[in-house]
């Protein structure tokens, strides 16, 4: 029987997750991953500042009825900026509804961002303009979009890699491993970043799976996988650019925590306790890395204060934007369909102008 | 002009289009070197190499969804899906994805991509093998659903989904793809939206589609020696519906009949019937029927030619549409 050639990058995860810096935020001394340079590290600051200040003005503006529905990433801000700054121009990012900071990271428009949740219209943003694929509801369907781009990238030529977001539940969707399955048969430039807050929903990990971590998934497809802690943004940046790098498919499973609950319509306080909440918020993303650099010598108070600013400055502009009223013309119900309208489409958009008249 | 099966229209469609435009690409299950278990990408493998036409893992959900990457990449996948039933574990990828992202999108994102369907019975194929699954695709928005009734419809018909735009269901009826006729590759674009009136006639219009285009023109033949001059309508697009052929031809005879192989309740051929209604009911003569196959899952082989709408069964309602003249008989409603 002919069996595949087994790959060269070696495939199992570490028993523990791959680190940089400490939950106190001293630096791990043996660590395989390469310490990013001192003003990667600093941007990567200023971007979880100015990211997390966006998500807590998401969240404001729910309560205002500006928006219809939020789902907050606060706690996992190392996953959503780390591995978006890891990536080249080129590349292409695959979100999911939860990834509003990678989006705005990536340079989208925050208003663009948040048009989905909004009610405006599903989508804000020009997906060629930024790479960055449609945000995604449909748990999974995303990753096998991501092979396909990848796999016609390397078709074409192109030397591009595709970043898709899976959260711990959407691992368990049929789709994740075909899309490993595809990813690995195809080697195609994929990194799979599953971001493992803890919760489905309320479903907790426990009922989920049953393999030693997540990132174990990927061994059966012939898929390197890494598990690393997504509570520490200067690990995730070196492991998330060492993925893109390699040409071939990597599954990265992150460890962290959603702060808030599913979005602003759930109650955290059904599934889980406040030991549990308060134990994570001592892993901080945004503390550990601040004391890092702190102590560097890379970060001082004035460093600090204008990074502050900017980022008051950046949520003041969200609320700008998002204060006015949007008012969707009814003829746009019929726009896009198909790439020319139809007959049956146009009938009907005479009928409800005519109804509005 | 030369006789070919359909299965070889589709194969040589495939093959133009190969050629003509690079971003064309054709996967799926066993369409490499087998050439497809209907053998309908015979030979394309060799002639055009792995880069663009191979075997994926087998997995319905991971071809269409890694084909809709592939089209925001700018290439053309053509992807087979082995049978009708088979399709459906990427009944997700096509009608969250495939069928909206265009609207999601507001037009940025283009997805020229075409799913190939072999559908239907009348082959003795065991169960899951013959489903007739139209309706669960025209009822989706964003989606051309087209089907071919003859081997040069089934030629034009693949090379304009292909060049289209907009993602396309190609559904291939497979009882007819050894069935032979003639092919003209050069010629006009059918239009493709457009119905076809494969048979003109005075009495009575004969709306149908796919596998059942054959029928309705044997049927066609059987009512003339029995003084009846039927009109056969061939849809060929299933969505977007063309109103403007189908109503004319009901306009002109008075009488319709809607045939499919599909199962009748909350079937395609309902649409049908209501649209003729809504659009033509002061030109009609007696209600729109349908003959169908009946509201049952696939029957075994032994038992599907009972299912299957038959000649003497669409004559059967030709005659019940004979209200005014009084020929209702023994037919009850
Ligand atoms: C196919 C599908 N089933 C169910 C849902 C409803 N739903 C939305 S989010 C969610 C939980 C997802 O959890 P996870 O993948 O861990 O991501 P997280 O929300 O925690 O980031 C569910 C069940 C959905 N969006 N898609």
């Amino acid at each position: 029987m002919a069996r595949t050639r087994a790959p060269e990058r070696t495939l199992l995860p570490s028993d523990e997750p791959l680190s940089l810096l400490r939950k106190d935020g001293s630096p791990v001394d043996d660590s395989p991953l390469a310490m990013p340079d001192d003003d990667v590290l600093v941007e990567l600051y200023r971007r979880m500042v100015v990211g997390r200040r966006f998500d807590t003005q998401a969240t404001s503006l729910t309560k205002q009825g500006r928006l219809a529905v939020y789902p907050s990433s606060r706690g996992q801000e190392a996953c959503e900026v780390g591995s978006v700054l890891a990536l080249r121009p080129t590349d292409w990012l695959f979100p999911t509804y939860r990834d509003s900071v990678a989006l705005v990271t990536r340079g989208v428009d925050p208003a663009e961002t948040l048009t989905l949740l909004q009610g405006g219209w599903h989508l804000g943003y020009d997906p060629y303009e930024h790479r960055v694929g449609p945000q995604c509801t449909p748990l999974a369907t995303n990753t096998l979009h991501a092979v396909g781009f990848a796999h016609a990238a390397r078709l074409k030529g192109e030397d591009t890699a595709a970043l898709v977001f899976v959260g711990d539940g959407a691992t368990s969707e049929g789709d994740t491993h075909e899309a490993l399955n595809f990813a690995g048969v195809w080697k195609a430039p994929v990194v799979f970043l599953v971001q493992n807050n803890g919760y489905a929903i309320s479903v907790p990990m426990s009922k989920q799976n049953a393999a030693p971590s997540l990132a174990h998934k990927g061994i059966g497809y012939g898929v390197p996988s890494v598990l690393v802690d997504g509570n520490d943004v200067a690990a995730v940046y070196a492991v998330v650019r060492e993925a893109v790098l390699s040409g071939g498919p990597t599954l990265i499973e992150a460890l962290t925590y959603r702060i808030e609950a599913h979005t602003n319509a759930d109650d955290a306080t059904r599934y889980r306790t406040s030991d549990e909440v308060a134990a994570w918020l001592d892993r901080d993303p945004v503390d550990r890395l601040e004391t890092y650099l702190t102590s560097r010598g890379l970060l001082d108070n004035a460093r600090r204060a204008a990074i502050t600013a900017e980022a008051e400055e950046f949520a003041a502009s969200v609320r700008s934007k998002m204060n006015v009223d949007v008012e969707p013309s009814p003829d746009d119900l019929f726009e896009h369909v198909y790439a020319s309208m139809p007959r049956h489409l146009r009938e009907q958009a005479t009928a409800l102008r005519e109804e509005l008249a | 002009m030369s006789a070919v099966s359909m299965a070889g229209a589709l194969n040589r469609a495939l093959a133009d289009s190969l050629a003509d435009d690079p971003s064309v690409l054709v996967f799926g299950e066993d369409v490499g070197a087998l050439g497809g278990v209907f053998r309908v990408t015979d030979g394309l493998a060799a002639r055009f190499g792995e880069q663009r036409v191979f075997d994926t893992p087998l997995a319905e959900s991971g071809i269409v969804g890694t084909a809709i990457g592939m089209a925001m990449n700018g290439l053309r996948p053509v992807v087979e899906m082995q049978f009708d039933a088979f399709a459906y574990p990427a009944f997700e990828q096509i009608t969250s994805h495939l069928a909206k992202l265009r609207n999601r999108t507001r037009g940025r994102v283009s997805l020229p991509v075409v799913i190939r369907v072999p559908y239907g019975g009348g082959i003795g194929g065991v169960e899951h093998h013959c489903d007739s699954s139209e309706a669960y695709y025209t009822h989706t928005p964003g989606l051309r659903v087209v089907t071919p009734g003859t081997p040069d419809d089934a030629y034009r018909l693949l090379r304009d989904s292909i060049a289209s735009p907009d993602p396309v269901i190609f559904l291939e009826p497979k009882r007819r793809y050894w069935a032979k006729g003639s092919l003209s590759t050069s010629g006009d674009p059918i239009g493709f939206d457009r119905a076809l009136v494969r048979r003109a006639g005075r009495d009575v219009t004969l709306i149908a589609y796919g596998p059942m285009v054959v029928t309705a023109l044997e049927t066609a033949e059987a009512a003339a020696e029995e003084g009846w001059d039927v009109e056969v309508v061939d849809l060929r697009s299933l969505s977007p519906f063309d109103d403007e052929t189908v109503c004319a031809s009901v306009r002109r005879t008075g009488r319709a009949v809607v045939v499919h192989e599909a199962s009748g309740f909350g079937g395609y051929g309902a649409e049908v019937v209501a649209r003729v209604t809504e659009r033509c009911f002061h030109h009609l003569h007696a209600p729109v029927l349908r003959v169908t196959g009946f509201d049952i899952p696939y029957p075994p082989p032994k038992l599907e030619e009972h299912h299957l709408p038959s000649v003497d069964r669409i004559l059967d309602a030709i005659a019940r549409l004979q209200w005014d003249d009084e020929v209702v008989g023994s037919y009850g409603a």
